[in-house]
């Protein structure tokens, strides 16, 4: 999990944002910036989930993808520790659209439209928005914020991670 | 000295839990991998707490691992200290790996020249060890299974296919998805069928930093099944015990089965 300058793959994962015009659900995630000796960029996972916790999107896994003897990072993703055991110990990473690089602090929008295809089978009902973080020699965070789909009108929810994650906003819009 | 190693793991194995203290175990350095080539590395050692290294290293003859295509594949970097054995695994199939130590052996008690005397060993000295002239002569077949289950991607259940011999762990729950606060299932057979009220304890790891063993007992039912709930994350350590007539020595009245696991339980 080391600082990381590749950006081509981030810009993919937001690809959503040039090629459709609605803009339907938007997640922001802030990573703070702490005062440890050893900082590491944290890995951080947004999916969402449906109430038997069985991940039903993916929408975004930022790791440390630049190769190594160890295969590109892949070793630590089970730190991600429920995002693995939801969805992450059967995809092949990485994933088209869905994994980038690690982030710096600061605050990360990641925008889909509702007619992206993972958005596309999600079938009416309760749902939660989950954004996981961990950093090595560092902590692990998770942060759940339920939602009714489709959205009757617009809402935003926000949650607050404590240590590892900074506030968290989900913004739905029903599509016009 | 060998020979005394060798005895004393075989005893460990082969008595009923509750008249030992000593604790046979695997301890893998994790169970959940990812990457092309996770390698994992495995701690073998009989104790009387879990998982420190205190009284004999667990030896490695009987070592079987069978991958997640339901292949066998050789551990590498195998040792043998003074308070434990180890050995490395590569982890090169995604899926579930089983890691075994599966010990056959036999123990005898006679009386030669006017003394009781008591031996332990294979089954193939057996002939040779007892001294001719040897009356009130007593073999127990043992058979002890040590095992610990270690998982690279998404969880498989091929290499976890019974053999039919001794007692067996069948995961209704996969050992290596097991979390805190979650309640887990499993079967176990004996001989490939399922036996009920077979007593289990199961105890946590780092019993050195607590003042009790904090034991749970639980006993199977009619299906040999039973389930645990993890209070919470660590290494756990199950244990339980059978015995049978089904001999495979003709000099043996019966046979001692023990099976010893350890599980990974993570944190939610």
């Amino acid at each position: 999990m080391q600082l990381n300058r590749i950006a081509p793959l981030l810009l993919l994962a937001l690809g959503g944002i040039a090629a459709a015009p609605a803009e339907d659900l938007q997640v922001s995630v802030e990573i703070p910036r702490l005062n440890v000796s050893e900082y590491h960029r944290p890995y951080v996972a947004v999916w969402i989930q449906d109430k038997d916790r069985t991940c039903v999107a993916n929408l975004s896994v930022w790791y440390q993808m630049r190769s190594s003897a160890e295969g590109a990072g892949t070793k630590w993703l089970p730190d991600l520790r429920q995002w693995w055991r939801r969805s992450g110990r059967r995809l092949n990473m990485p994933v088209d659209g869905v994994s980038g690089a690690t982030r710096p602090a600061g605050k990360h929008t990641l925008t889909f439209a509702s007619d992206d295809p993972r958005l596309a089978d999600l079938k009416p009902g309760r749902y939660s928005l989950v954004v996981e973080a961990s950093r090595e020699v560092g902590g692990r965070e998770l942060v759940e914020i339920p939602f009714a789909w489709p959205a009757e009108s617009s809402t935003t929810k926000r949650a607050e991670g404590s240590e590892e994650l900074g506030e968290v906003t989900f913004t739905l819009k029903p599509s016009s | 000295m060998k020979r005394f190693i060798l005895s004393a793991c075989l005893l460990a194995l082969a008595l009923p839990a509750t008249s030992f203290a000593h604790k046979v175990w695997l301890r893998p350095s994790q169970t959940v991998f990812s990457g092309p080539e996770p390698w994992v590395t495995v701690d073998a050692a009989v104790s009387n707490d879990l998982f420190y290294f205190n009284h004999f290293p667990l030896r490695l003859d009987g070592l079987e691992i069978v991958a997640p295509d339901g292949n066998t594949v050789e551990a590498q970097n195998q040792s043998v200290g003074k308070y434990r054995s180890v050995f490395d695994l590569p982890l090169t199939q995604q899926g579930t790996y089983r890691i075994a130590v599966v010990h056959r052996g036999a123990f005898a008690s006679f009386e030669s020249e006017g003394q009781r005397r008591r031996w332990r060993g294979s089954a193939e000295a057996l002939q040779t060890e007892i001294p001719a002239g040897a009356t009130n002569v007593r073999v127990t077949e043992s058979l002890g299974r040590v095992e610990t289950f270690v998982t690279n991607g998404a969880p498989t259940l091929e290499s976890l296919e019974p053999t039919g011999e001794g007692i067996e762990l069948i995961p209704l729950t996969h050992p290596n998805d097991l979390y805190s606060g979650e309640t887990a299932k499993f079967r176990f057979l004996v001989n490939g069928k399922p036996v009920p009220e077979m007593e289990i304890s199961v105890v946590r790891g780092e019993t050195r930093y607590r003042n009790s063993q904090d034991e749970l007992h639980v006993v199977t039912d009619g299906n040999g099944e039973f389930s645990v709930t993890w209070p919470e994350p660590g290494m756990y350590w199950l244990q339980t015990s059978a015995e049978d007539k089904q001999t495979k020595i003709p000099e043996a009245q019966s046979r001692r089965m023990s099976y010893a696991g350890t599980l990974e339980v993570l944190p939610q």
